[in-house]
């Protein structure tokens, strides 16, 4: 995984933590092979797509829907995603008078079960700052302007409680399999700064 | 703790420009960073209010301007020196065998 050349100097960062590596290993704490699995599982299997197939199910399953409004934890468990930072969480459903969407203003809580681990801009001090105090600027930011009517509800997660939105069907989705409807679940609709894709969008 | 990391209503804090394709980590020290975290927390050496509370002991100028999993990297030195696992001289003299061998 040499993706620095032997040409590039290392940074002062990279450096150190190559350092702090080689100690934690000479100490016998850290098993470099572990630690490579473990990257592997959040750079392949562990993201998004485990989401879309959380929402897809809610979509084509009344039943699952309201157990995953009752107790989010356990029936995103019933498909398979438990783990760290994901032990406790809460759903918000959108609806056509209610938008919600998910920030962390203190840090950078995110459900990694779910969605892996959250992209740059949602740790960033403008998203951190502004999402509570400006969010419909904020959504237009990510292309999204909803009508004046709809409610914006901005939820902050905190180490303990971590949230995933429930994005709302789209129109002309009758008919489609659960795996074709999680094709049209971003990660930004699960944060809640984006909409699901429409079929058309889906096909483009 | 009302700190620096405290950022919800700050004004001025500039345009989101979220990257499109995103790759999950940036650099190779980041992808290091992340692993090492996760198998030293899983060994109990801190619990992630120590750890986040590390992160909110940064100099402010340093929180906002270095990037996220330098954060993180700035805690797990700072606590496993508080705990006696490592000394911050071990650390300066590894990291400078380091760059003489990178040399």
């Amino acid at each position: 995984m040499a993706h620095e050349g032997h040409n590039a100097p290392l940074s002062d960062t990279a450096l150190r933590v190559k350092a702090l590596e080689s100690l934690l290993v000479e100490k016998g704490l850290v098993d470099p092979r572990a630690l490579d699995a473990i990257i592997d599982a959040y750079e392949t299997k562990i993201g998004p797509h485990n989401g879309a197939r959380v929402v897809a199910r809610a979509w084509v399953d009344p039943e699952y829907k309201r157990r995953l409004l009752r107790d989010a934890t356990a029936a995103i468990a019933e498909l398979g995603y438990t783990g760290v930072q994901g032990e406790d969480m809460v759903v918000v459903e959108n609806t056509p008078e209610i938008h919600n969407m998910v920030v962390c203003t203190l840090c950078s809580c995110y459900p990694w079960p779910t969605l892996g681990l959250p992209p740059n801009w949602y740790k960033s001090a403008p998203y951190r700052s502004r999402a509570v105090s400006d969010p419909r600027g904020v959504l237009r930011e990510f292309g999204v302007s909803l009508p004046e009517d709809v409610q914006v509800r901005v939820w902050d997660s905190n180490a303990e409680l971590r949230y995933l939105v429930l994005p709302m069907r789209p129109e002309g989705t009758e008919g489609m399999s659960e795996e074709q409807l999680a094709s049209l679940v971003t990660r930004d609709s699960m944060i809640g700064t984006g909409l699901a894709k429409t079929p058309e969008k889906r096909a483009a | 703790m009302n700190g620096i990391h405290d950022l919800g209503g700050m004004h001025g804090m500039g345009p989101i420009a979220p990257e499109p394709n995103e790759p999950v980590f940036h650099e190779e020290w980041e992808r290091r960073m992340f692993g090492l975290f996760i198998t030293i927390f899983a060994g109990g050496h801190f619990n992630v209010d120590e750890f986040r509370h590390a992160i909110e002991r940064m100099d402010p100028a340093d929180y906002l301007e270095s990037p996220y999993y330098e954060h993180w990297l700035h805690s797990a030195e700072t606590l496993l020196i508080e705990k006696g696992v490592l000394s911050r001289k071990e650390l300066e003299e590894r990291k400078a065998r380091l760059a003489r061998e990178a040399s």
